[in-house]
């Protein structure tokens, strides 16, 4: 017989108290970062040395200024999650382990605007 | 009862790892170390952003030579990260996970990631 309340059973969440939703958002967001990181890949190799006019011409075209937003955002939530699930593997001192979580989430964030705001300010600013 | 030379397993020292136990867990380091290098990505970005002289500088920390040599092993990780990363993908929807294939996938990662590195290398430096 099973000990646990039938709200307990109808939610499913199990131990975690998020179910699957996280393992979940890790395949979404690897699913978009396949494509996305092979085009950033071939515009590194093309445009990474890149002197200053060069960089500023190619970050400043719609594609991929989209294009480069879309991974910047997609790294970020793709990074988090997964610096998160190392931490709550390795750092069992609880206070420590949530410290160490909103630091991730924290970093991640200001990263990512910051990186955000860099290729909107190119692209729109040339 | 002297039970000191009773035979400890599996012992860290003794204990071959499996290839899918490494692939595992090069998957989480590499992971780590994507996840610091966006710092370099969003360093580059705001560069871009902030005029040719600070760009200027930019390049030239890229381009030193202990720096290239970090992004190549830098460029080593993504690529073991995304290949390994869509043989995660393939097990998440029941394809190749039987042992001996996800052996072979594990393998095939390693040198898949190793060829797709050099290939940009090359491209990069030429």
């Amino acid at each position: 017989m099973s000990f646990r309340t039938p709200l307990k059973q109808a939610l499913g969440l199990g131990a975690s108290h998020s179910g699957t939703s996280r393992w979940w958002a890790q395949r979404v967001s690897s699913v978009a970062l396949v494509p996305l990181l092979i085009w950033l890949i071939i515009g590194i190799v093309r445009h990474g040395g890149a002197d200053y006019t060069d960089a500023q011409a190619w970050l400043s075209s719609p594609i991929t200024a989209v294009l480069t937003i879309l991974t910047l955002v997609a790294s970020f939530y793709h990074g988090a999650l997964g610096m998160q699930v190392i931490v709550e593997d390795y750092v069992s001192h609880e206070t420590v382990q949530l410290a160490l979580v909103v630091l991730v989430k924290f970093a991640a964030m200001v990263l990512a605007v910051a990186g955000i705001f860099a290729v909107l300010l190119v692209a729109l600013g040339g | 009862m002297d039970s000191d030379d009773r035979p400890l397993s599996p012992h860290l020292q003794i204990y071959r790892f499996p290839t899918t136990v490494i692939t595992s867990i090069t998957h989480r380091i590499t992971g780590a170390l994507l996840a610091l290098g966006t710092l370099g990505v969003t360093y580059w970005l705001i560069a871009l952003a902030s005029g040719p002289q600070v760009y200027a500088a930019a390049r030239a920390f890229f381009g030193n030579g202990f720096v290239q040599l970090i992004l190549f092993f830098w460029t080593y990780a993504l690529f073991y990260h995304l290949c390994n990363g869509i043989r995660h993908l393939g097990w998440a929807i029941d394809y190749g996970f039987e042992l001996e294939r996800a052996r072979k996938s594990a393998v095939a990662v390693f040198v898949a990631a190793g060829i797709l590195t050099v290939i940009t290398w090359l491209f990069a430096l030429s």
